[in-house]
């Protein structure tokens, strides 16, 4: 393993530069405050599944390319620099990576290929509670006839109004904070007694709170085992705090140069601020964690592609730091342009507001090391 | 990759016929390391054997020029050799700063009479090297330090004193900054001597640090004449040789410092945090000490990940530069944290500094945590490594 870009990783690189600098810029964020639509560009998203961007990480013979989460990080990273709004980690890492993982064939066959070529959204509905819990899980699926009653509600359902499929997490047996007794299960928003509720985040992205009433799906909605659906979902969310990593520190990273670049030109007390060493000391403090964040990336993308043993492990070290390192560069950010970096007009504050959402989204940074220190057994 | 695959056999059959049996494996008769130099000493015949043999061979700077006493080998020949020499448990065990420090700066500043000489004993570990940059009145300031070199004929006549000199007492020579010319800037005034430690006019003392013993002495020099073919580079030029030297330490450091990140006493954090919160399994009761410990240990992890991430692009051909600094700086700080959570987890008895009824391993985890201090002190201070980093790599105006 490898943690450098290869050949074709770095064409990449080069070719998703030149589509966030061609089809997008920043600014586009404040726009989208007022869109009551899908709330992303639909057109780049056509566009982003003709690169073959959404089709990364699926097998062939579902349309998909083949290739990992090392490729698909090279894409998300520079999406997350350019502050991009498109819904790839909620239908290509977490909806479409549920069915990838525990779908059956039929499944698989009526979702993958539309999510590789962007036809369809996909996402998942997991979490109940106000951080990020995902065993602490009431919704209930109850069987009835020949399939299942649910019933409960999810919050921050990732592009959730979007979506023409949501991967539901429910309970079919246990108690809320149990690990057995999950199940998930592929539903379409209109069956009758889902009502979705369309919430703009504060960083101009979208998620949804679904209301599941009596919501009725087949035995052929399971994803996965009956009550074994944890299996499945460890997974999906690691792939998924990983993938959410890289598109962080593509934000921390252009944070970063700006900043660095404001340090260089702004003048007080006749001198560039970047001369002081009460600011350069802590621009260099910050430029280690940058860089410590962007190795743990590449490394758990590859460990995660090489289903290494260590995997999950490494995603929840991943997104406990990527999360610090993002709360830093907000914060860090703001203060060292002053008085313009608290001004709606400039860019940084649309950094961190991203930042912030993307530190909660599948576990802050407290969560992840609870995580890491129960997955190492103590 | 034939050829390789060629090299590996006859490294294989090398190390058949001439590695003595009891220099392999677990229980070899090998030390740890091999500081070389005049004093070395070796706790069994059979590990002098081998070491001469690895010295004929150039085996032990396999990637030094045959001239300079290594055997030229390309670095993935040396990859084979190593793994070769794992496979049967054995090592080469030369390390000194006179490989790790001195020697990456000779082989870019010397002239080719200085390399022969000086490189070749280092390759054969005959001469221990020992540094001799800080004064007591120049630390983080390094450049204003005052030794004085003055031209008497073909020699200079050193007088001054030096501190921090690790090792100076058990050393062979020293390489030393020395002022030259005291009207010029400071940065310009400076030479780089090399000097015998058996020169008349040269004393030591050792320094008492704050964990009890070290290996730090201070270095006077009184009226010590040194050749003039001694200096290395041209007169008042010193400090380039300096800085690369000085890029060559914060690597080392780095580089090796693993043992010290990771902490070199027998039990990992962990099983200390088991042993004295008496838990031993399942979840840590204690929850603030719990997440100290998952926030060093993924820190480690991160480290890691960043260190094998450098190392690939030096593989892909870009070298350290002066990123350098953020690795001895993380990993000083991060060794440092990891001996401070040891001394407090260990609790009443790595309090006890001695006394008849305290393991020795509680006495060690509190000199570790003592000695860390220095760590974040030596080969440029943190608050050094952050000037550097922020003018280096990220461009930043001086002040």
């Amino acid at each position: 393993m490898s943690l450098i870009l290869n050949e074709e990783q770095v064409q990449l690189q080069d070719s998703a530069k030149a589509f966030v600098a061609d089809n997008w810029a920043v600014g586009e964020l404040r726009k989208l405050r007022k869109d009551t639509g899908k709330g992303y560009p639909e057109a780049l998203w056509r566009k982003a599944a003709e690169l073959g961007w959404l089709a990364i990480p699926f097998p062939e013979e579902y349309g998909g390319l083949g290739l990992g989460f090392a490729e698909l990080g090279v894409v998300l990273e520079e999406l997350g620099r350019g502050l991009v709004v498109l819904p790839i980690v909620s239908s290509v890492v977490l909806g479409g990576g549920a069915l990838r993982l525990g779908g059956t064939d039929a499944q698989k066959q009526t979702w993958l290929p539309k999510v590789c070529d962007g036809s369809a959204v996909l996402t998942l509905a997991c979490q109940e509670t106000s951080r990020h819990d995902p065993y602490a899980v009431r919704s209930t699926a109850t069987p009835a006839g020949d399939g299942y009653v649910l019933k409960g509600r999810k919050v921050l359902v990732p592009d959730g109004h979007a979506a023409d499929a949501v991967v539901v997490v429910a309970r079919t047996s246990g108690a809320a904070g149990d690990r057995s007794g999950l199940t998930l299960f592929i539903v379409e928003p209109a069956t009758p007694g889902v009502k979705v509720h369309r919430n703009l985040l504060l960083d101009s992205r979208v998620a949804a709170n679904i209301d599941l009433q009596d919501v009725r799906v087949g035995a052929d909605a399971v994803v996965g085992k009956v009550d074994q659906g944890a299996d499945v979902l460890d997974q999906v969310l690691a792939e998924a705090a990983a993938a959410l990593s890289a598109d962080m520190l593509g934000g921390i990273q252009q944070t970063f140069d700006i900043t660095l670049e404001y340090l260089k030109v702004r003048e007080q007390f006749g001198a560039k601020i970047g001369s002081f060493q009460g600011l350069k000391h802590r621009a260099a403090r910050w430029f280690c964690e940058k860089e410590l964040s962007k190795s743990i990336v590449l490394q758990t993308l590859r460990a995660l592609d090489d289903k290494a043993d260590n995997a999950l492990q490494l995603a929840s070290v991943c997104k406990a730091r990527l999360s610090d390192t993002a709360r830093l560069s907000g914060k860090e950010g703001i203060q060292m342009h002053g008085g313009i970096g608290v001004t709606d007009e400039h860019d940084i504050g649309l950094y961190m507001k991203r930042g912030r959402v993307s530190e909660m989204l599948f576990g802050d940074a407290a969560f992840h090391r609870n995580r890491f220190a129960e997955l190492r057994g103590y | 990759m034939a050829d390789l695959e060629t090299f590996r056999a006859e490294v294989r059959q090398w190390l058949g016929e001439t590695c003595p049996p009891n220099c392999q494996g677990k229980g070899s008769v090998l030390p740890d390391m091999v500081w070389g130099g005049r004093r070395q000493t070796w706790g069994h015949p059979d590990a002098k054997l081998w070491f001469d043999r690895l010295v004929e061979k150039g085996y032990t700077v396999p990637t030094w020029p045959k001239d300079y006493g290594g055997a030229g080998l390309s670095p993935a020949e040396n990859k084979v050799l190593q793994e070769e020499m794992a496979r049967i448990g054995t090592r080469s065990m030369l390390f000194n700063f006179g490989i790790a420090m001195l020697a990456p700066a000779l082989m870019e500043f010397a002239t080719e009479e200085q390399k022969r000489l000086h490189l070749t004993r280092i390759a054969r570990g005959e001469i221990r090297w020992c540094q001799g940059y800080s004064e007591p009145g120049a630390g983080s300031d390094l450049a204003s330090l005052r030794t004085r070199a003055v031209r008497d004929g073909d020699d200079y006549v050193v007088n001054g004193q030096k501190i921090w000199t690790s090792d100076a007492n058990v050393s062979d020579w020293i390489f030393c900054l020395v002022r030259t010319d005291p009207a010029a800037p400071k940065h310009l005034g400076i030479s780089f001597l090399l000097i015998d430690m058996e020169s008349p006019g040269i004393s030591t003392s050792p320094i008492e640090l704050i964990s009890g013993s070290s290996p730090f002495c201070q270095t006077f020099f009184d009226n010590v004449r040194v050749p003039v073919s001694q200096r290395v580079h041209t007169e008042n030029r010193g400090w380039d040789v300096a800085k690369a030297l000085l890029l060559h330490e914060r690597t080392m450091l780095a580089d090796g410092g693993r043992g010290s990140a990771g902490g070199s006493a027998r039990r990992s954090l962990l099983q200390v945090a088991r042993e004295t919160m008496a838990a031993p399994e399942g979840r840590l009761p204690d929850a603030a000490t719990r997440d100290e410990l998952v926030q060093w240990e993924m820190d480690r992890v991160c480290y890691e990940a960043t260190l094998k991430r450098t190392m690939d692009a030096a593989k892909a051909g870009k070298g350290m530069g002066p990123e350098g600094s953020m690795f001895k700086l993380y990993l000083s700080e991060m060794g440092q944290r990891g001996a401070d959570l040891r001394q407090r987890m260990a609790g009443h008895e790595a309090l006890v500094w001695t006394g008849d009824d305290c393991p020795d391993e509680e006495r060690q985890i509190t000199r570790e945590w003592l000695y860390g201090k220095a760590s974040t002190i030596l080969g440029g201070t943190s608050e050094i490594q952050l000037n550097i980093i922020s003018k280096r790599v990220l461009g930043l105006p001086g002040d």
